[in-house]
């Protein structure tokens, strides 16, 4: 079946199997490697990405259900402040400042479910922070700086959240991401 | 997972229409978080998809009542923190909160979840016997798992059939179910005959010999709503939910307690109302009007609170690995109606 989903910005025309599932579609047809799978089976939170502004688990979600929407991935996190560059997320940027991260694989899924978080309670508490977390497992880290990243977020997050900009975000050199969007629909295959 | 076909009507009868053209062959997919999983791991093999995402069951309405329609497509999230649910039913809030997790709340309907299958370990693994499964060898074996082996989640109540037999064990996992139990839900569902309402307590259904069915829903039937009756118990509740960790997991038992309380005299509070359902303990939703019976025109004590346990958990049968669950359940009961009471505080 053919879908459109806006990726981070990027109306995308694809054409898909019915059972494809979200996540699969984001790495394998669009590239987008940021989004993790780690369990399949909407235990860890590692594939965690924003569908119409909420976090969802794009692996147990249809691409065909996501169809018409707007996916925000961890590549559409950063904000662009020129054609050519941009700035990492105060959630990237916590994450870095705390060493919020070991292995890496969960923090993607880490970032974009704080993001939702901070998105309705901009100054949560730590209990806060560690119950909006219970979707999302991480091996390494004890959990104790994901928190501390999380509340660096909270104090430095003076810039708008990416879905509410007006220009669509770039992220890095990624293949996909750091074309310039131009609002044209990009027919991938 | 294996291929399907995918539909996505945009009415209500069109969707009934699509349903009724396979019934045993196809399936309705709203949030689909757990029948994603359950067609990854081969339990269910729908060879049709009705997606019914597009439907117009997404409003929260006030009734005349003074009651609240929930469409069956609003999200788990946005019925917790809906202000008028928040307000008039903090029960039914708290046990959505206490489910699953925040991206499955917010993806999860209350529709589907009122389709929750159980999480018993033995209907997951298909290489394992499963009553509840099984349905042709392709869905494996025949048998119940649990009965005998690793039983610690599963259930203590409602487990036999007609004929003294034990066929499943296994527990309905949902906690809006329960709070949707003690408050009376009325579920509202549309088919090929057309509209009908079904009380919650109806809805879901004990084993028996056939536990491959969960519900008593009629093929083709889909639910639209569900109603909240005007009386929302906002004053005296609680919701307590005890598990093998403090988050993210499924109920060993989890209690809906509701309470009115009014002033007899000088000396204290009497209760003139109560609602008891409990959740992990069985195949539905557990509740008995004979001990709400026994809780009415009493003190709130633990006393009395502990007589109503007693009554609740009346023929509770242990099966070995969760035995406990029978105590447990009784300090859980007692519990959480202090909690509703307000005698003891909520965590």
């Amino acid at each position: 079946m053919q879908i459109q989903v806006t990726v981070n910005g990027k109306t995308r025309k694809s054409e898909v199997e019915d059972r494809t599932l979200l996540v699969h579609y984001l790495r394998d047809q669009l590239h987008l490697t940021g989004t993790h799978v780690g369990c399949d089976t909407s235990s860890c939170g590692a594939c965690t990405v924003h569908v119409d502004g909420v976090a969802v688990k794009s692996c147990t979600l249809l691409a065909a259900q996501a169809d018409g929407c707007a996916v925000t991935t961890i590549e559409g996190m950063a904000i662009q402040d020129s054609p050519t560059t941009s700035q990492l997320h105060p959630l990237q940027e916590g994450f870095k400042e705390c060493h919020g991260l070991q292995c890496g694989f969960c923090t993607p899924g880490m970032i974009m479910t704080a993001a939702d978080l901070l998105k309705h309670n901009p100054n949560p508490s730590e209990a806060e922070i560690r119950e909006a977390l219970e979707g999302n497992i991480c091996r390494c880290t004890g959990y104790h700086n994901i928190v501390k990243a999380i509340q660096w977020a909270a104090t430095h997050s003076t810039k708008p959240e990416p879905n509410q900009q007006e220009e669509p975000v770039v992220a890095d050199e990624h293949l996909f991401t750091n074309d310039v969007t131009t609002g044209e629909v990009v027919e991938t295959h | 997972m294996k291929p399907f076909q995918y539909l996505r009507p945009t009415g209500v009868d069109a969707a009934v229409r699509d349903l009724t053209a396979q019934p045993d062959a196809a399936k309705f997919i709203a949030g689909g978080t757990n029948l994603i999983d359950l067609m990854k791991e081969h339990v269910e093999q729908p060879t049709t998809l009705v997606d019914i995402n597009r439907l117009p069951l997404a409003t929260v309405e006030e009734l005349e009542d003074g009651g609240l329609r929930l469409g069956a497509l609003v999200t788990n999230a946005d019925t917790a923190y809906h202000p008028l649910v928040e307000q008039r039913y903090p029960l039914l809030s708290k046990a959505i909160l206490a489910g699953a997790s925040a991206q499955l709340r917010n993806m999860a309907t209350n529709g589907g979840n009122l389709f929750q299958r159980t999480r018993c370990y033995y209907f997951y693994d298909t290489s394992m016997p499963c009553n509840k499964r099984h349905s042709g060898p392709s869905q494996g074996p025949a048998g119940c798992g649990a009965l005998h082996g690793y039983n610690r989640i599963h259930a203590i109540l409602g487990t036999e059939s007609a004929d003294g037999n034990v066929h499943c064990i296994a527990t309905h996992p949902s906690d809006m179910c329960v709070a949707l139990a003690a408050l009376e839900a009325v579920v509202r569902v549309s088919g090929p005959q057309g509209e009908r309402t079904i009380p919650i307590a109806d809805f879901h259904r004990l084993p028996g010999d056939t536990p491959q069915h969960d519900n008593t829903l009629r093929p083709g039937e889909l639910v639209t709503a569900i109603d909240l009756p005007a009386n929302g118990f906002s004053h005296y509740n609680s919701y307590l939910k005890l598990r093998d960790r403090a988050s993210y997991a499924f109920a060993l038992v989890s209690v809906a307690a509701a309470l009115e309380l009014e002033r007899s005299d000088a000396s204290g509070d009497q209760i003139s109302a109560a609602r008891l359902a409990m959740g992990g303990v069985a195949h539905k939703p557990w509740r008995k009007t004979e001990a709400e019976a026994l809780l009415v025109g009493q003190r709130p004590t633990p006393d009395v609170f502990g007589r109503a346990a007693d009554a609740l958990l009346d023929g509770a049968q242990g099966y070995g690995h969760n035995t406990f669950k029978i105590e447990l359940a009784k300090r859980a009961i007692v519990r959480a109606l202090s909690q509703a009471a307000k005698l003891e505080p909520t965590e």
